[in-house]
């Protein structure tokens, strides 16, 4: 009876129904809420990996601003009359080859790659650690990150403003 | 720390259940006479003109991403914070040089308007 | 002395120790936070309670008169009465309302505060869990309120409900910033996100000699300013209470919500602006800290004391517009947090280079 590996299973299977009614549901707004029920299974298995900033920021981040973005984006787009999308089906064979082209690739990598792991018992300051790496040997992806940011922010006021 | 996740995690499920028991217990204890006048949607004591929808604006989404933005940049000043105590003035100016390319972003979205409510 | 100041850790330790002879050590552990949960779930309702019938008094009182004082002496089994009420209303669900929306919406709207009660610290010794990312965990917990509310205002069907639900989340949104980074300067001078390394750190063995945070010149301050004004903010309270604006809005996103779901959405409110003054003396007050009463009963008095000023500030202020809001937040907050930042990481280095 391991109880972390049933956690595990657990958090997956709310994590895989999150992610399949995100694609399969027929209202959009469902599909966002569930695509939020996928973000906190992947909270919870950061838990489990003992990495408790990685949570925090994953519902800060994902939940709190990603879904509320997601979500005011299909509200305001929603509420426009007549501008439902069509579902068909048309493209569901060459749909299904894809997928089944990309799992027989995956699968094989995934078994026969060499997972780093350490033995180490896990830190529990793990906020502290990241800071010091963040500044140290990190510190010029982490300005990147910024630049990153800024063109973002950029970007979207000037495709917006131009409404 | 997992056990402290456990509690965590029960808390999470419990506070989750505990809303619910007073919506349970209400929909027991009030009546039931649902009628077409009382299910319909309010607006002013007036009919409803049209389907419920709502003028796309684009200040609402801009507010959003704002957010994402500056969010994103709060997350990244946390470990900051927290180890701040034993980093150098390097560390400061990284910092400063970080926080300043966004402040750049923000005056941007003021110049061009984008933080104003229409 | 000592052991009334102790009085809950030990009975805490005390029916530790008593099961731990029947039942097994995880089984104990369980029951144990259980408990643990238990009791802060059962104080929560109570205390809104006490807070909706301080909330008339108060507001009634600034306003010259006399507020409830028809059920029981001096209104007091007022709030019990508005419990009967909001029991027996009808349960009346929009036609065409998203039903499992509708009905979700404010049952997250109400846990979301309960939860991040975990890593309150109500006195020495005395918290659900002392998380490593206490006040972060916090700060997460509460962000998802912003889709409780989407999905309310969404889930009614009804486009002043969606309008309402829509700028109180632009409005909850705008003002999480100035608070994430108010909370950076206090976890500056602690050195540590753990709520109760925060309150140790303002007085008693782990201390900075600065005492209280808020007397951390000239960074305290402003940090309690920009962090108390964004609280207000995110608990749409007033002066910022354009989503619940009565007269301009009807009731915003929940205008279509009756009986106890509306219970609900007011229990999640009041709730949070416990928990909010509850963060405001952990971080600015010293938390539990004080002489001679036991660190509890601190606690509480200092945490009704900013609940009273919240609601001092409503019965005074008029409310704000909502675009004077939003510059607010984006041209004043934001900048004057980040500026106060970056004085409280100079303001550190200096103190250790001279000391």
């Amino acid at each position: 009876m391991d109880i972390p590996l049933l956690v595990f299973l657990a958090l997956a299977v709310v994590t895989v129904i999150g992610a399949l009614g995100t694609v399969l549901m027929r209202n959009i707004v469902h599909s966002a809420l569930f695509l939020i029920v996928s973000f906190v299974g992947v909270a919870g298995i950061y838990v489990l990996l003992e990495a408790d900033f990685l949570f925090a920021i994953q519902i800060l981040i994902y939940v709190g601003a990603v879904a509320t973005l997601i979500l005011f984006g299909v509200m305001l787009t929603r509420g426009v009359r007549g501008e439902q999308p069509q579902l068909n089906n048309q493209f569901l064979p060459a749909a299904i080859m894809a997928i089944l082209l990309f799992v027989v690739v995956l699968v094989p990598v995934i078994l026969n790659s060499i997972w780093p792991s350490s033995t180490q018992p896990a830190p529990t300051a793990t906020t502290a650690l990241l800071g010091q790496e963040l500044m140290g040997t990190y510190a010029l992806p982490f300005e990147v990150a910024g630049v990153l940011l800024l063109i973002a922010l950029v970007g979207a006021i000037i495709v917006a403003r131009e409404h | 720390m997992l056990q402290d996740y456990t509690y965590v995690g029960l808390m999470t499920v419990i506070a989750l259940i505990f809303p619910i028991i007073p919506v349970a217990l209400a929909k027991i204890l009030s009546p039931k006479k649902p009628s077409p006048i009382k299910n319909d949607i309010y607006e002013c004591g007036l009919e409803t003109i049209g389907d419920s929808w709502i003028q796309f604006r684009v200040q609402y989404y801009l507010y959003a991403l704002l957010f994402v933005v500056f969010d994103v940049e709060t997350v990244f000043l946390f470990p900051w914070a927290v180890s701040y105590g034993v980093l150098g003035w390097f560390a400061l100016i990284e910092t400063f040089i970080f926080v300043a390319i966004l402040l750049l972003g923000l005056a941007y979205a003021w110049r061009k308007g984008a933080l104003e409510w229409v | 002395m000592d052991a009334i100041n102790n009085l809950f850790p030990n009975l805490s330790a005390a029916l530790d120790s008593l099961l731990r002879r029947f039942l097994p050590g995880t089984v104990v552990d369980i029951v144990m936070m259980l408990v643990s949960i238990v009791t802060i779930l059962l104080l929560l309702p109570v205390v809104f309670l006490i807070m909706t019938y301080l909330e008339r008094k108060i507001v009634a009182r600034i306003q010259d008169r006399w507020g409830p004082n028809r059920a029981g002496p001096w209104g007091i089994l007022q709030p019990f009465a508005d419990m009967i009420k909001m029991f027996t209303k009808e349960d009346i669900v929009p036609a065409k309302a998203d039903k499992i929306i509708h009905f979700l919406a404010p049952v997250i709207v109400a846990a979301l505060p309960f939860i991040a009660f975990t890593v309150i610290p109500f006195g020495r010794g005395m918290i659900g869990r002392d998380l490593n990312i206490g006040i972060l965990f916090i700060v997460a917990v509460t962000s998802p309120a912003a889709i409780g509310i989407l999905m309310a205002g969404w889930g009614s069907n009804n486009k002043y409900s969606l309008l309402g639900g829509m700028r109180a989340v632009a409005q909850l949104v705008s003002y999480e910033v100035p608070m994430g980074l108010s909370i950076l300067v206090i976890v500056m001078l602690a050195g540590s996100l753990s709520m109760q390394k925060i309150v140790e750190a303002q007085s008693g063995p782990g201390n900075l000699g600065i005492g209280w945070f808020i007397f951390a010149i000239p960074v305290g301050p402003i940090a309690f300013f920009t962090y108390f004004f964004s609280a207000v903010a995110e608990t749409n309270r007033a002066p910022f209470d354009i989503p619940e604006g009565e007269s301009e809005i009807v009731a915003g996103y929940h205008t279509e919500y009756t009986g106890m779901k509306f219970g609900l959405f007011q229990m999640g409110e009041y709730v949070s602006v416990f928990g909010q003054s509850c963060i405001v003396t952990t971080l600015f007050f010293g938390g539990w800290q004080g002489p001679l009463l036991p660190p509890y009963v601190w606690f509480f008095l200092k945490a009704f004391a900013v609940v009273f000023v919240f609601m001092w500030l409503r019965g005074t202020l008029p409310r704000l517009r909502v675009d004077e809001l939003m510059g607010f937040a984006w041209k004043f907050m934001v900048p004057l947090s980040l500026a106060n930042i970056f004085l409280t990481g100079i303001l550190i280095r200096l103190v250790q280079i001279i000391s």
